[in-house]
């Protein structure tokens, strides 16, 4: 069965349709990009995946629909990592991972054995531990997005949407971040993020959906981003070029 | 032991000495308070121990609403006078006095501190930044405040009028045992609904759609604290009058000994407003002034600077961005 399973899925903001009967699926084990301009649906998308926004079609949670789990039921599920996470008070950064535990009944103040132990797994995997006590925010741009990553974690949900996790990341720590994830996949767990980094998805994804328009452009391998696709998206001619056995998606001037 | 621990242990040593400090002192000092003749008596136990633990149930609950107002809004300026939870319910008790409902005046007070407060959550939401929220606060409260004034012009008895204007100062003074004791049911009942509330506050610290995420129930939360903060607004003000910046003043202070975490500064929060309330009360009873100093004067006197470096220090940091 498929962690994530969306069909026909639209949604509807303020009359625009910008998600326009999106069908994809996330598989166990896997990790899938969305990829997409400015504009694309990305957002949307992910929100209505987990039924935080209105919407029409099939969502479903690992064969549940969202709208009959109630929001701890649904958080047991799936985790998410919106776009520019934040914390509204300066807690500290263990504090804050400790917040993933919400579903499973603890408090940052309040942890069982398993949440202190998945707090614990979460900060180390994301390379906190020497920043553990610090406040959140006195810590690095990076630094907080992987505080807010290992909070994701920390739920140990099966799934897992991330809204640009690597969007303030400089190369080397979106390089970190997707070894987390793919760690993720390889225990059991799904990924499904959206990006702007063409060539990190290209990399580090399973597959890879590109969104035009709230509608799928192309879905599948990295070699489903032929130049005309990404010509359409994107307004531009580009292309994927294998470098040392990676991707790098180059565009024309 | 936690931060947050440690300050209510010490915060409620510090309400009981104020409360024991309230009953020695006063215009006239008593060397012997628990002395058995009926002059200290009736001194002590039927005005000043009265007195004061109205100022204590009225700060508590206002410290409380404040800390559960901040969290749920994300925002350390929010509080039940700035919001216009005060003025509202000010608005309500004046309107049964002025019309000859007095006995209604708690009840109405509650009513239109809750109206107030779904009317600004409502706002709050949709607002952006901490100064967004305060100038809602002030629309409100200045609403209320014309309201009030029209109140007063209508009133059928004019004479009433100079005790109503009083009564909007805010004050415990001759406040009895009764008093307290709606004060207190109504600050019970306000707990009971916030610090229910209080793992929903620390899931909004990553805001509303990740506190969703997270498998927080919002719609719970938000009706909790909002009818909380009510009840205890409405309960306070109805005793004692407006009494503002409590509310923005005890969390502040609370925040250095038990950190930022929105549901361990509920309890501190409450504990810190009732301390500073009887102490204030006590300072406006000592001062030698013709006619005694009004609690919600001396309250905004100390709590109006609190209010504005809070938010020069946002500002500097940037968080109204």
């Amino acid at each position: 069965m498929n962690a994530l399973l969306l069909e026909n899925l639209s949604v509807r903001l303020r009359g625009a349709c910008v998600v326009d009967h999106v069908s994809l699926h996330v598989g166990k084990g896997e990790v899938v990009a969305l990829l997409g301009p400015n504009g694309a649906g990305k957002t949307s998308l992910l929100r209505a995946a987990l039924g935080l926004i209105a919407h029409t079609g099939v969502v479903l949670l690992d064969g549940v629909s969202p709208l009959h789990l109630n929001a701890r039921e649904r958080a047991l599920r799936a985790a998410y990592l919106p776009q520019r996470p934040r914390a509204a008070w300066p807690i500290s950064v263990e504090a804050l991972v400790a917040l993933g535990r919400f579903a499973h009944g603890a408090a940052p103040d309040r942890l069982g054995a398993d949440d202190r132990l998945a707090v614990d797994d979460a900060i180390e995997a994301c390379g906190l531990v020497t920043l553990r006590d610090r406040r959140i925010d006195v810590i690095s741009g990076g630094e907080r997005a992987r505080a807010h990553l290992a909070r994701t974690l920390a739920q140990r949900a099966p799934l897992i949407l991330l809204d640009e996790p690597t969007a303030s990341l400089d190369p080397a720590q979106a390089l970190g971040v997707m070894s987390v994830l793919r760690k993720h996949a390889g225990a059991g767990g799904a990924v499904l993020f959206s990006t702007h980094d063409i060539a990190l998805a290209a990399n580090a994804a399973d597959r890879v959906v590109l969104l035009c328009g709230g509608k799928v452009l192309a879905a599948g391998s990295a070699e489903a981003l032929t130049p005309a696709v990404l010509e359409r998206a994107y307004g531009r001619k580009g292309r994927l070029e294998h470098l040392r056995g990676g991707h790098a998606a180059l565009f024309e001037a | 032991m936690s931060g947050a621990t440690r300050a209510s242990l010490a915060l409620a040593a510090l309400g009981l000495v104020a409360l024991a400090a309230a009953l020695y002192l006063g215009p006239v000092p008593l060397a012997d308070p628990f002395a058995a003749d009926e002059a200290t008596r009736t001194i002590v136990w039927e005005i000043r121990f009265p007195r004061a633990l109205t100022a204590w149930l009225c700060g508590a609950a206002l410290g409380l609403a404040g800390a559960a107002l901040q969290g749920l809004l994300r925002n350390p300026l929010a509080d039940s006078g700035v919001l216009g939870l005060s003025g509202f319910a000010a608005l309500g008790a004046v309107i049964a006095f002025a019309f000859g409902f007095a006995a209604f005046a708690p009840a109405l007070a509650l009513a239109f501190a809750l109206l107030a407060a779904i009317v600004v959550t409502a706002l709050a939401w949709a607002a952006r930044g901490p100064a967004t929220l305060a100038l809602i606060g002030v629309g409100l409260s200045s609403f209320a405040g014309g309201l009030i004034a029209l109140a007063l012009n209508l009133a059928p008895n004019p004479g009433a009028l100079a005790d109503l204007v009083n009564w909007t100062l805010g004050s415990v003074e001759g406040r009895s045992l009764n008093d307290a004791g709606l004060v207190g049911a109504l600050f019970a009942v306000g707990a009971a609904l916030i610090l229910a509330a209080g793992r929903g506050l620390q899931a909004l610290t990553l805001g509303e759609e990740t506190a969703a995420a997270l498998g927080a129930n919002l719609s719970r939360t938000r009706a909790f604290v909002v009818l909380g903060a009510a009840a205890c607004t409405g309960g306070a003000t109805a005793v004692a009058g407006v009494i503002g910046f409590v509310g923005v003043a005890a969390p502040h202070l609370v925040r250095a000994l038990a950190g930022h975490d929105p549901a361990r500064l509920l309890a501190p929060s409450a504990l810190a407003g009732g301390a500073l309330l009887v102490f204030a009360d006590i300072a406006v009873r000592l001062l030698p002034t013709d006619s005694e100093l009004k609690l919600g004067v001396a309250a905004a006197l100390i709590g109006g600077p609190v209010f504005a470096l809070i938010a020069a220090r946002l500002a500097s940091r940037g968080g109204d961005a």
